[in-house]
């Protein structure tokens, strides 16, 4: 099997988020970037697939501050390829993103084959134009399907076997011809943890391939007016003291509201 | 030509979703005071019958097919595009739903709509549409505009007022015959979470629990509280994946969305994802250990401390309350 | 009479003695060499060093038997045993040429009267010591106690030694009486206590006594290395090769690699690691001090050695036929012998190692595999995601490093940045203290005593990353060296003498595993090597009221009762200081049962409070201690000195009920209450 998976770094949001001054994007200063967690989890079900059905993991992502850290995560899962990719966009312009992706892979990776799976979460929260699986599969001319759970392959008839997530707990169970760009939501099992002398291993080990690709010729359509913190929506009232003290004024909030 | 709004009707299981009609209650608005018509979009089988509760809409361009019936179908979103080619909208709203997560940006890289996603509010500024999405979890606002060649955007659901998209109103029906392409996506079947004998998006008081709840020994308390108040239990993503409770109970993004008049979450933290379903609930209580917790933003009352100290003796006052008196 | 010279059934004694020595000798040798081969499998460990050290330790504990004293009773009962042992031991070491080659012109040890006398002295007192350790075993068996097989027959053999000696005697005695020989006063008086007999009865009976006691001893030799009772040959060594860093370096001294790995078999520990497994008597003290067994959990050390042992004799040794056991059915060593759970339970308080007579450490061996199970990724949850936070942002909380010195805003002076100008003391906070909301008064309040004292002192601020003690106890190796070079490095920037932390889990891995060597007068700026000193605030506040930079003159009379931390107490010999703050304060001190070095654990540490406690534990390690406060110290206030100890103990006194009865305070509290400001 052939499994690529597209990782992306987006801003920390355990950090405070700044708007900069021209009032249209995140102050860069500030700013601390990790890996997308559904994309931790489209890389720890690769390894998932690969442990179970062989073949080799090549994972990608997009220059940005910390990639080395994920790519060199992903290695010491597991991936057998990792490549940096640097080409002139923001992370959140998903299809300029897609787009370097694309070429990427048409370029360095040989002809997608019906073993190949292309697998990236589900969503990101930056995704403000929109999901980068779905844009690299229209790109791709692959077929898509997200909101991925659980995933398995049959050798046979060359197709994957995907259970996706509706709304109410309904789940549905589809099949996808390979090649297909699948947005995985949540791995099989939950990521690995992977110890620090794993990844300075493979740090030693494996290299992260730089490549450099031209500007890509999208541009972002957004017609972004500005960027701003909502208006504090007022935190709840908090009520203190004693367990009985609390309980006691829970059951007057509520008896107020006809609940009791 | 007055180019109209579309909405794109959810269907699951043959029934239309809420965010159809939260959707229908911006169009509404948006389309009074653009003085462009509303329509919503239909499509699948038994058309006619849903339809008629779409009066918010104008019109609703009805296509009729069981090819478009199956959710998540590529089918579907082609039929999209050669609707948006055809008619040449102003603005289409699709749910940013399990279901309608990745359909905008096709539509958008197959018609040359800019796709403008995580919507939580749209307003009309001088014959201008004007998109706020939220990011980051919702930390951060933008404001994007509509360019006059029109959009596709996809709307957060639960941000909406539902109420404002419902209508006594029979629309009028267009019938649209668009030729269903083949789908390389196969439906298989349905999975249903374990009947539960409980539909907890029906229950007034709803007991909620989250990872602080520790084990599912702990559950009990979550279990007599709901009985000492006429309610049920059910819990977040992670009380789900533990086993703890079946999916039919979850709350959430990929669970139910529910409105309860009193919803009390007992060690939830409070991720977007979660809170998605219960924000409109009457009245929030939680109790986290965690003063940082999200979920004290978006509750009216809270209690910083420990649930399994708080939560025992609040039900001793209930029963004080209740029982000797 | 020489026994050996005298023929049975026919046959020379001491044809018969070669025989059998030979024989036993052989059978003890054979496993011996075999044990010493499978020890030499596996991974070294230079145990040499520091020799003088060793020595001294060897004479305290092997010959002094310092700790078995820990329980007194039973401990001077084994002292006795102990010391007759070595007396018959080397009495028989000096017999035994005699006995071999009877013409070597050497008198018999019990051919002079002072070694008799003593014969009679030791063999009365170590039999009277047996008696109590029976009785003991029998009606009071403390917990914990095996009752063993084992320990049946070497309490029998023993009896039987000192019996056949006395009785030989005795009858030698009578015998040389009989004769008519001319006798010192004490054969006499010996030859008194058995009934008067004949010569030749006498003799024969001597001559029973003789072989009944070399058949025990030979056969007791041959036993030896086959049961726990090896205890007797590997302790002295153990002890000598014990453990001469301190206690809370936990660097083991094995490669970077080897202790990166951890072990999950045998040959994956070092030989003195194996060696813990030959030298345990399973005498149940580790198991009487373990919180977590306590608690109701499995973890028992005494089974962790016992397993390790286990482990090594069924993958290590061959059976006879040459083949070694087949590898399907050999259990693991880790979820098999040994569970997960077991592993993770441990909260390296230290109670094992600390009162372990022969010197084993149990703590060395669980973190061993444990630093193995992180290797595979085989954690819990909740502590993957512990070490996923303390990766990406550097402390336990997974808040940004940016919201570290937040604390310091509720002070209403500025805290001098290290970093950027030099200061006599850089304070190390540590992450409970900085960002436990509910303890962040309690670091105001010490930074308000540091200031009212005019201590020059200062914070690194968000350059400070958790100090990773708890990180190594959990055994992700590999980020505690990460987090340490990233301190060494924000260290070697900042100007300072002297490092005082707040909570002892800092305190203890910057003192000990930081390689910082310490010296009376540190250094400041950037000099040659790394001297600072490290202290915990209590050292500090100490040194302030001894030197009246603190004025204690509110004076507080509560009743207090103070909770020695184990990386304080225990592990870094800190017991007074924090007691002479709280008795400047004018508290009035009353100690709990368990205090100094047997404090028992309030159960945070080894990572265990991130990790979710099992269900069906009976009481937990806080809650005991909780009530050992209310109950046995009857004191008002339970006086901590560790940031953990204050969110540990706050929770059980809730869920003990104990709320009315007593409060949980930090010491700097106490001081600040009886400061005149």
């Amino acid at each position: 099997m052939q499994i690529f998976v597209l990782l992306k770094m987006v801003p920390d949001v355990v950090e405070e988020l700044v708007i900069d001054k021209d009032g249209k994007s995140l102050d860069e200063e500030l700013v601390r970037f990790k890996l997308n967690e559904p994309d931790e989890h489209a890389l720890e079900e690769a390894v998932l697939l690969k442990e179970k059905y062989g073949g080799s993991i090549t994972v990608m992502a997009l220059d940005a501050p910390d990639v080395d850290d994920a790519l060199y995560l992903a290695l010491a899962k597991g991936a057998n390829q990792a490549f940096r990719i640097s080409g002139e966009c923001k992370g959140w312009q998903t299809p300029v993103v897609a787009n370097l992706f694309t070429s990427f892979l048409s370029s360095h990776c040989g002809p997608l084959t019906n073993e190949t799976v292309v697998l990236t979460g589900s969503q990101a929260i930056d995704d403000i134009e929109g999901e980068l699986g779905a844009c690299i599969s229209e790109m791709l001319k692959l077929p898509y399907i997200s909101v991925v759970t659980r995933l398995s392959v049959d050798g046979g008839t060359k197709s994957a076997t995907v259970l996706k997530e509706f709304s109410g707990g309904l789940r549905g169970e589809f099949t996808v011809p390979l090649p297909a760009v699948i947005g995985i939501q949540s791995a099989s099992k939950p990521p690995r943890y992977v110890p620090v002398a794993k990844v300075n291993a493979a740090k030693k080990t494996a290299k992260i391939e730089s490549v450099s690709l031209p500007a890509p010729n999208i541009k972002s359509a957004l017609l972004l007016r500005k960027m701003f913190t909502p208006a504090a929506t007022g935190k709840a009232e908090m009520l203190e003291g004693s367990p009985k003290d609390i309980s006691a004024r829970l059951i007057e909030i509520i008896t107020q509201r006809g609940i009791l | 030509m007055a180019k109209e709004i579309i909405v794109v009707a959810e269907i699951l299981k043959g029934n239309i979703s809420d965010i159809t009609y939260e959707m229908l209650g911006v169009g509404r608005k948006l389309a009074d005071s653009l003085k462009k018509p509303l329509f919503a979009c239909v499509a699948g089988t038994d058309g006619s019958t849903l339809a008629k509760t779409l009066g918010a809409a104008d019109k609703v361009l009805l296509v009729e097919n069981p090819a478009f019936a199956v959710p998540s179908s590529d089918a579907s979103t082609s039929l999209l595009v050669e609707i948006i080619k055809q008619r040449e909208p102003a603005l289409v709203l699709i749910g940013g739903t399990n279901i309608g997560t990745g359909v905008g940006i096709i539509l958008s890289l197959r018609t040359g709509l800019p796709h403008i996603n995580f919507s939580k509010d749209i307003q009309s500024e001088n014959g201008k549409i004007v998109v706020t999405s939220q990011l980051f979890g919702g930390k951060i606002l933008a404001e994007v505009e509509v360019p006059a060649g029109g959009a596709i955007v996809s709307v957060v659901p639960g941000a909406l007022p539902l109420e404002a998209g419902k209508s006594t109103r029979t629309p009028e029906i267009e019938k649209l015959t668009v030729p269903a392409s083949e789908s390389k996506i196969v439906f298989k079947q349905f999975i249903e979470p374990e009947t539960g004998d409980v539909d907890i998006t029906k229950q007034d008081v709803l007991i909620s629990v989250g990872r602080g709840i520790e084990n599912d020994s702990n559950l009990e308390l979550a279990d007599e509280l709901a009985k000492l108040l006429g309610g049920a239990v059910c819990g977040s993503r992670p009380a789900i994946d533990q086993g703890w409770l079946p999916l039919s109970r979850q709350v959430g993004k990929s669970g139910m969305m529910v409105k309860p008049k009193l919803y009390l979450a007992l060690g939830i933290s409070g991720a977007p994802e979660h809170v998605e379903g219960m924000k409109n609930s009457g009245l929030i209580i939680s109790i986290n250990k965690d003063p940082n917790a999200p979920i004290f933003g978006i509750s009216h009352y809270g209690v910083c401390a420990d649930l399994l100290d708080v939560v025992p003796a609040f039900i001793d006052e209930i029963k004080a309350r209740k029982g000797g008196g | 009479m020489d026994p050996v010279a005298v023929e049975v059934f026919g046959v020379p004694g001491y044809v018969i003695f070669w025989i059998a020595a030979l024989i036993a000798f052989w059978l003890f040798g054979r496993r011996v060499t075999i044990l010493i081969g499978l020890l030499r499998k596996a991974q070294p460990e230079n145990c040499t060093y520091q020799f003088g050290k060793r020595l001294q330790l060897f004479f305290v504990n092997v010959l002094a038997q310092k700790r078995l004293f820990y329980e007194y009773l039973i401990g001077g009962a084994h002292f006795l045993i102990f010391w007759s042992f070595i007396l018959f031991a080397g009495t028989f070491a000096w017999n035994l040429p005699r006995w071999l080659f009877p013409f070597l012109p050497m008198p018999y040890a019990d051919e002079i009267p002072i070694i008799r006398f003593l014969f009679v002295v030791m063999s009365v007192v170590g039999l009277l010591a047996v008696a109590f350790a029976v009785v003991r075993r029998v009606f009071f068996p403390p917990p914990h106690l095996q009752k063993t097989w084992d320990a049946n027959i070497i309490l029998a053999l023993i009896s039987l030694v000192l019996l056949t000696t006395l009785f030989g005697m005795a009858f030698k005695a009578g015998a040389d009486a009989a004769t008519g020989e001319q006798l010192i006063m004490f054969d006499k008086i010996l030859a008194t206590t058995i009934p008067q007999l004949s010569v030749n009865s006498a003799e024969r009976l001597y001559v029973l006594m003789f072989w009944l006691h070399q058949l025990v001893v030979l056969g007791f030799l041959a036993y030896l290395p086959y049961s726990k009772h090896l205890h007797l040959l590997a302790s002295p060594f153990n002890v000598f090769f014990g453990n001469v860093r301190p206690a809370g370096d936990l660097s083991d001294g094995i490669s970077d690699e080897r202790r990166v790995a951890g072990a999950s078999k045998w040959d994956e520990f070092t030989w003195r690691q194996l060696f813990n497994a030959f030298s345990c008597a399973e005498c149940g003290r580790c198991d009487r001090a373990c919180p977590a067994l306590n608690s109701g959990y499995s973890l028992s050390p005494r089974l962790v050695i016992h397993n390790v042992k286990e482990h090594l004799l069924e993958s290590g040794l061959k059976k006879k036929n040459g083949t070694k056991k087949s590898e399907e059915t050999k259990k693991s060593l880790i979820g098999g012998y040994i569970t997960e759970a077991d592993l993770w339970a441990c909260t390296t308080c230290y109670s094992c190692v600390d009162r372990c007579p022969v010197f084993n450490e149990h703590v060395s061996l669980i973190v061993s595999m444990r630093r193995y199970l992180v290797g595979q990724g085989s954690v819990s949850k909740e502590i993957e995601e512990t070490l996923v936070k303390y990766n990406r942002y550097g402390n336990s909380f997974g808040q940004s490093d940016r919201a570290r010195p937040k604390w310091t805003q509720g002070l209403d002076f500025t805290i001098k940045d290290a970093r950027k100008e030099s200061v006599e003391y850089l304070w190390w906070v540590g992450d409970y203290a900085s960002f436990d909301t509910r303890l962040q008064n309690i670091t105001q309040t010490t930074a308000r005593l540091f200031r009212h004292a005019g201590l020059d002192f200062g914070l690194v601020y968000e350059a400070e990353r958790n100090a990773g003690n708890d990180l190594r106890r959990i055994g992700e190796e590999g980020l505690f060296e990460l987090l340490k070079d990233k301190n060494l490095q924000t260290l070697d920037k900042a100007q300072f003498r002297t490092i005082v932390t707040t909570d002892p889990h800092v305190y203890n891995t910057l003192k000990n595993e930081y390689g910082l060597s310490g010296s009376a007068n540190g250094r400041i700026g950037n000099g040659v090597g790394r001297t600072w000193n490290v202290k915990h605030y209590t050292e500090v506040l100490d040194d302030l009221i001894k030197q009246g930079k603190l004025k204690l003159s509110r004076k507080q009379s509560h009743r207090v009762t103070y909770h020695d931390p184990c990386y304080l107490g225990r592990y870094n010999g800190i017991y007074d200081a924090p007691r002479r703050v709280l008795q400047a304060t004018g508290a009035q001190l009353t100690e709990m049962p368990r205090n100094g070095a047997k404090s028992y654990c309030c159960g945070a540490g080894g990572g265990r409070i991130w990790m979710q406690d099992s269900t069906g534990i009976k009481e937990r390690p806080s809650e005991s201690r909780v009530r050992e406060a209310v109950l046995a110290s009857q004191a008002e206030v339970m006086v901590v000195a560790c940031p953990k100890d204050v969110v540990m103990f706050q929770d059980a006194v809730k869920t003990t009920g104990n709320e009315t009865k007593i409060i949980v305070r930090d010491i700097s509290e106490l001081v600040w209450e009886a400061l005149e400001h």
